[in-house]
């Protein structure tokens, strides 16, 4: 699948946003803080800029409200839907913190179950399609929540450092997220690497009966929306090693910077917030890459019909 | 409106497209171009029409496959190939997963029968169907923004100003061999359903759960080209008359 940048940008953002999000809704922030504040309005500014930039695909974005009407068959509808919904809670939530400095529980709690409940719903437009086989596995929505949930913690760990506080919890729930987060990204790897194909170019022709089917001559000579949309390949060459590498820097890094806070006393505050400031930078880049194979790597049935 | 009829649709109006008959002249693609740019909806755009990366949008496209046949096969023979033309346009499923994953309402299947079309009023072009159709039978229009697909000619099966023998689809009109055709597939007792049954009628990809409407006749059986070991124009056995007589004087020279 073609890895847009839009796309990309829009699940890396609005999923560091919505994780942000559900770790301030849970009240495992100062409220006084000012980095509290300053991380209410980070959140909101991800998200928003997640979709916003989701819209740059749009052929005719002028129309992008009507997406919100299919809510009952539609995944991408639920997501604008739930998007939008939980926007309330985390702007009450917001309010609350930046200018009465108070955490509200209610509000707090429902911005983390609306967070939750985006982040599922835009995995599953994804994990519904059955035309790309290594997205159809409930796996997908884990890894997008895990990875949402170790962005979200590692961010609220970096505000709770720079504001002073206590990291311990957000230290301990980024560390088990980062790991559960990359256990079911590996198990997802290798369900897509060891698959058996459930379409072949004998059952996309029906011509299997007779042997086997290569293609001769595509359509045309040149590239499609098909294939370009769907037939993307320059992934493919250095799959591995960027496999590898996302692992490094959106797990390893980040679990190696976090985990000396577990030792409390151990460092210092300037320190901290610097091991915090590596650990999210270092765990953005690896989830970007990570996003990138997510569509590079995938196969579309359609390219049965096309020798790919 | 992007749920599928609740029912199975009365009527499943559809192609049957005969793998055994296409030659691959591609007129079918040139017929289906020419109409639908000037039909329903946005006209299909060229990119580069005149540059060296042309591309454009199509709602049929011929793919052309080498069959080669595992050990004695009846088709074919044995580890020759054969080539197959291969037409390909919108299936019109009976579980269309363009329709379901549609955030608009743009995309529809038609309650009365089953065609699949998109209200490009609508469609925002976000190009979700385009994934979710496994057969490749939705492009996006790079000009217009919106998606296109098949529409089965909708502006000539129900046509009144048009004669009525150009009342099916531009493809089946035009096909020089007869290798498309045009029908009701919930009919059992019509031209196509007879054709589906009698043929052994195919499915693509019944695995990926769509349920097509339709139908891909697979091609005939052939006789192996050793069964014609000797060429027929040096086999004069039961000639008669002056021909029996010339064969014989020939030889005796």
């Amino acid at each position: 699948m073609h890895p847009a940048l839009s796309i990309i940008a829009f699940t890396t953002a609005s999923g560091l946003g919505y994780g942000l999000a559900a770790v301030l809704g849970l009240g495992l922030l100062d409220p006084a803080s000012v980095a509290t504040k300053i991380a209410h309005f980070v959140a909101l500014a991800l998200i928003s800029a997640g979709l916003l930039s989701s819209t740059l695909h749009l052929g005719n974005p002028q129309r992008a409200w009507r997406a919100l009407s299919q809510w009952r068959s539609s995944w991408l509808s639920r997501e604008g839907v739930m998007a939008i919904l939980t926007f309330v809670p985390l702007c009450i939530a917001a309010y609350g913190a930046i200018f009465q400095s108070r955490y509200l529980p209610i509000a707090g709690l429902l911005g983390t179950l609306g967070a939750a409940v985006t982040v599922c719903c835009t995995s599953m437009i994804y994990a519904s399609l059955r035309s790309v086989q290594a997205w159809h596995t409930p796996l997908t929505p884990a890894c997008y929540l895990l990875f949402a949930g170790a962005g979200g913690s590692l961010l609220g760990l970096f505000f709770v450092a720079s504001g002073g506080g206590n990291v311990l919890v957000l230290s301990v729930l980024s560390v088990v997220l980062l790991v559960a987060a990359w256990f079911l990204k590996w198990q997802w790897r290798q369900r897509m690497l060891s698959q058996v194909p459930l379409s072949t170019p004998e059952s996309a022709t029906g011509l299997g009966f007779i042997g086997k089917v290569k293609l001769f001559e595509r359509p045309h000579f040149n590239d499609n929306y098909l294939t370009s949309e769907m037939g993307f390949r320059v992934a493919r060459k250095h799959a591995a090693k960027l496999a590898r590498l996302s692992v490094l820097l959106g797990g390893v890094v980040p679990v190696a910077a976090v985990v000396p806070l577990l030792l409390s006393g151990a460092v210092t505050p300037a320190l901290t917030v610097l091991l915090a400031i590596v650990a999210v930078l270092s765990h953005a880049v690896g989830v970007l890459t990570e996003r990138w194979l997510f569509f590079a790597e995938a196969r579309h049935a359609v390219m049965n019909y096309y020798g790919q | 409106m992007t749920s599928l009829p609740s029912q199975t649709t009365p009527k499943k109006l559809g192609l049957v497209i005969d793998l055994d008959v296409c030659v691959g002249c591609h007129a079918c693609v040139v017929s289906c171009k020419e109409w639908n740019t000037g039909g329903y909806g946005a006209a299909l755009s060229d990119q580069d029409p005149y540059g060296p990366d042309v591309s454009g949008t199509f709602l049929n496209r011929i793919h052309s496959f080498e069959v080669t046949p595992e050990g004695g096969e009846v088709v074919g023979e044995a580890g020759a190939a054969r080539l197959i033309h291969f037409p390909k346009s919108c299936l019109h499923c009976e579980d269309a997963p363009c329709v379901t994953v549609c955030p608009t309402g743009a995309s529809y299947k038609r309650t009365d029968d089953g065609i699949v079309l998109v209200d490009e009023d609508m469609c925002i072009g976000c190009g979700l169907c385009a994934w979710a159709c496994p057969y490749g039978a939705r492009e996006m229009d790079l000009a217009a923004g919106v998606m296109k697909k098949c529409t089965l000619c909708i502006d000539r099966i129900y046509n009144e100003t048009i004669p009525e023998v150009d009342r099916v689809p531009s493809c089946v009109r035009t096909c020089p061999t007869n290798a498309r055709h045009f029908g009701d597939l919930a009919d059992p007792g019509s031209a196509v359903s007879i054709m589906v049954a009698e043929r052994g009628g195919m499915d693509l990809m019944p695995e990926q759960g769509t349920r097509p409407v339709n139908k891909y006749l697979p091609p005939r059986p052939r006789k192996p080209l050793a069964a014609k070991a000797v060429p027929a124009a040096e086999d004069t056995r039961g000639a008669t008359g002056f021909f029996a007589w010339v064969d014989d004087m020939l030889d005796r020279i």
